[in-house]
């Protein structure tokens, strides 16, 4: 219940941001929309962990800018190897078990793999991950990354 | 200061439009698909991510900036989505990618 409450408010603040209109008729609608998504939602089963995860710990808000800083790093790496005369790749893939134990948490480390230029996640299994890196470097340090951790100290209770 | 928003926008701007163009010149340089992939990857984090920003800093603080932020994180949440989709295809449908071992040990690790 508490979570399509939060679902009903992220929706209404969705609709109020891409408007930008206020008047009475447009604020009911919006208030409309977001109740019939809320109830179609619930109807669906989509109301859960997975469709509306607000139980993610508030450290996830501190893990962006860190992946971002990431994605910054390794896309200026990418950058350096493509334009160098003699494309200096080794592509390799590793296989390593993740330590989420949620599978939004599995979820958010295999995305911030494949966001990160240089290294793409190919399957993610929850006891095994496959990732192809285009160089060893970059491939062997998916493994037990600093990611890794970061993101299970941010995933909720399984 | 319109001067000093502008120059920092444009600068946004022109490291993005450099980044796709890194980008696209990696994906004709690269040997096979799943490294083309990676070239790729550049053009939709700091390529994208860098032209949403100079815009942004243009927009000021109005709602055209928060759309323009949700774009930003639509594409963060949609593009490696497909990567993975399409990596996976490959990989299900047998394309083997050309690893370093195959070839000499004389590309520099």
């Amino acid at each position: 219940m508490f979570r399509s409450l939060s679902l009903f408010v992220f929706l209404s603040l969705f609709w109020l941001l891409l408007s930008g209109f206020f008047t009475p008729f447009l604020l009911s609608a919006g208030v409309g929309s977001a109740l019939a998504v809320v109830w179609f939602a619930r109807r669906m089963d989509v109301v859960d962990h997975e469709g509306h995860p607000i139980d993610l710990g508030p450290k996830v808000l501190l893990y962006w800018p860190w992946l971002g800083l990431q994605i910054v790093r390794s896309a200026w790496a990418v950058s350096r190897i493509i334009l160098h005369p003699a494309l200096p790749i080794s592509p390799m893939l590793v296989r390593f078990k993740p330590t989420q134990r949620t599978g939004v948490g599995r979820v958010i480390h295999a995305q911030s793999i494949t966001l990160t230029p240089g290294t793409i996640t190919i399957e993610a299994r929850p006891n095994e991950f496959l990732v192809h890196g285009l160089t060893r470097e970059g491939a062997l340090a998916v493994v037990d990354s600093e990611m890794d951790r970061r993101v299970t100290a941010c995933e909720g209770k399984p | 200061m319109t001067t000093w928003i502008d120059a920092l926008s444009w600068a946004c701007l022109v490291g993005g439009g450099f980044f796709c163009i890194v980008g696209a010149v990696g994906l004709l340089r690269m040997p096979d698909f799943y490294t083309r992939m990676h070239a790729a990857s550049v053009i939709e984090t700091l390529g994208a991510g860098l032209i949403l920003l100079g815009l942004i800093v243009q927009a000021g603080l109005t709602l055209v900036a928060v759309k323009l932020l949700m774009v930003g994180v639509l594409i963060f949440f949609a593009s490696p989505t497909a990567t993975h989709a399409l990596a996976r295809a490959a990989m299900v449908r047998g394309l083997k990618p050309l690893l370093a071992d195959d070839r000499s040990t004389a590309s520099k690790p």
